[in-house]
């Protein structure tokens, strides 16, 4: 029990370690921004997930018991990891790409919401405006 | 008055189990506090999040989280196999449109974060109606096959948990 255990904590501590160094080396090896954030989005994955599950498990078989903590960094990761992935794409979005570049959002949209101009409200919206001059 | 006094169940029961994970010890006191901290939360942030999302089908999330840990782990594999092996010029990057058919914040939300966390695709802006989604592919020789992909694995299972 105890070997198979060091065994399984081990394979998992190596794959964590594997996708973590694999991530890294994607960030200095990809050359375009867009491409760039995709590395660190993914090595926090399976590289976190894995030391995660490799310190679960390893408290379960040889310490005190299951713990929770682990859990719950996983669960703050993966709703964190996005937002800040989605925000980091926006700001790249804003500064360095134009709407012509980027697929038509298709429907009835006009276009993405990063290009949405603040200081020009939509047509329904004018009306209720009491601030517009001429009305 | 119900509604008043509890926004969001699900909300409230969510934030006691994460404090008592926090705390780390089963204890009354430890779920009291997680209590009383589970209602006054959503209470003070129900402003913010008006509506209450509907949980059609709660059995359906076991599912979608297995498909999502087993998508993540292949995809996480594919993405290590580009970056070791394939040249920065044979890459081909892309942007894919996803037209959603689904409606509710909470469910676009979680479909955005899901196609972050499986590598190779990152959610990069929603439409300003916001019946689209732009998802950045990091190598796509196929655009088409990438958005079929999300809507049939993960739009399909979200519309049945939460429409």
């Amino acid at each position: 029990m105890s070997i198979l255990g060091e065994i399984i904590v081990s394979i998992l501590l190596l794959a964590a370690g594997f996708f973590g160094l694999v991530g890294s080396y994607g960030l200095i090896k990809l050359d375009q921004p867009m491409t760039r954030l995709h590395a660190p989005t993914k090595a926090t994955t399976l590289g976190v997930g894995s030391v995660l599950i490799a310190s679960m498990l390893y408290f379960l078989f040889f310490a005190e018991g299951i713990t929770f903590h682990e859990l719950m960094i996983s669960l703050f990761l993966f709703v964190t990891a996005p937002v800040v992935a989605h925000f980091i794409a926006k700001a790249q979005l804003h500064r360095n790409w134009k709407p012509g570049d980027l697929p038509a959002p298709g429907g009835r949209a006009k276009s993405w919401s990063v290009y949405d101009q603040a200081d020009e409200p939509a047509a329904d919206d004018t009306a209720r405006d009491p601030a517009k001059p001429g009305e | 008055m119900l509604r008043k006094v509890l926004p969001h169940p699900w909300l409230t029961l969510v934030v006691a189990v994460v404090w008592v994970m926090l705390v780390n010890v089963i204890t009354l006191n430890a779920i009291v506090f997680g209590l009383i901290l589970g209602f006054i939360i959503p209470i003070i942030t129900a402003a913010y999040w008006p509506e209450r999302p509907t949980l059609r089908n709660p059995m359906m999330i076991i599912e979608y989280v297995l498909v999502v840990i087993l998508d993540i782990i292949r995809a996480n594999i594919q993405v290590s196999l580009i970056i070791l092996g394939k040249r920065n010029a044979d890459l081909q990057p892309g942007w894919v449109t996803v037209p959603l058919d689904l409606r509710t914040p909470e469910a676009i939300t979680v479909l955005a974060g899901t196609i972050t966390m499986t590598p190779g695709t990152v959610s990069s802006d929603l439409s300003d109606d916001g019946h689209a989604l732009l998802v950045h592919c990091l190598d796509a020789p196929d655009p088409d096959a990438v958005a079929a992909e999300i809507k049939d694995r993960y739009e399909r299972r979200l519309k049945e948990i939460f429409e």
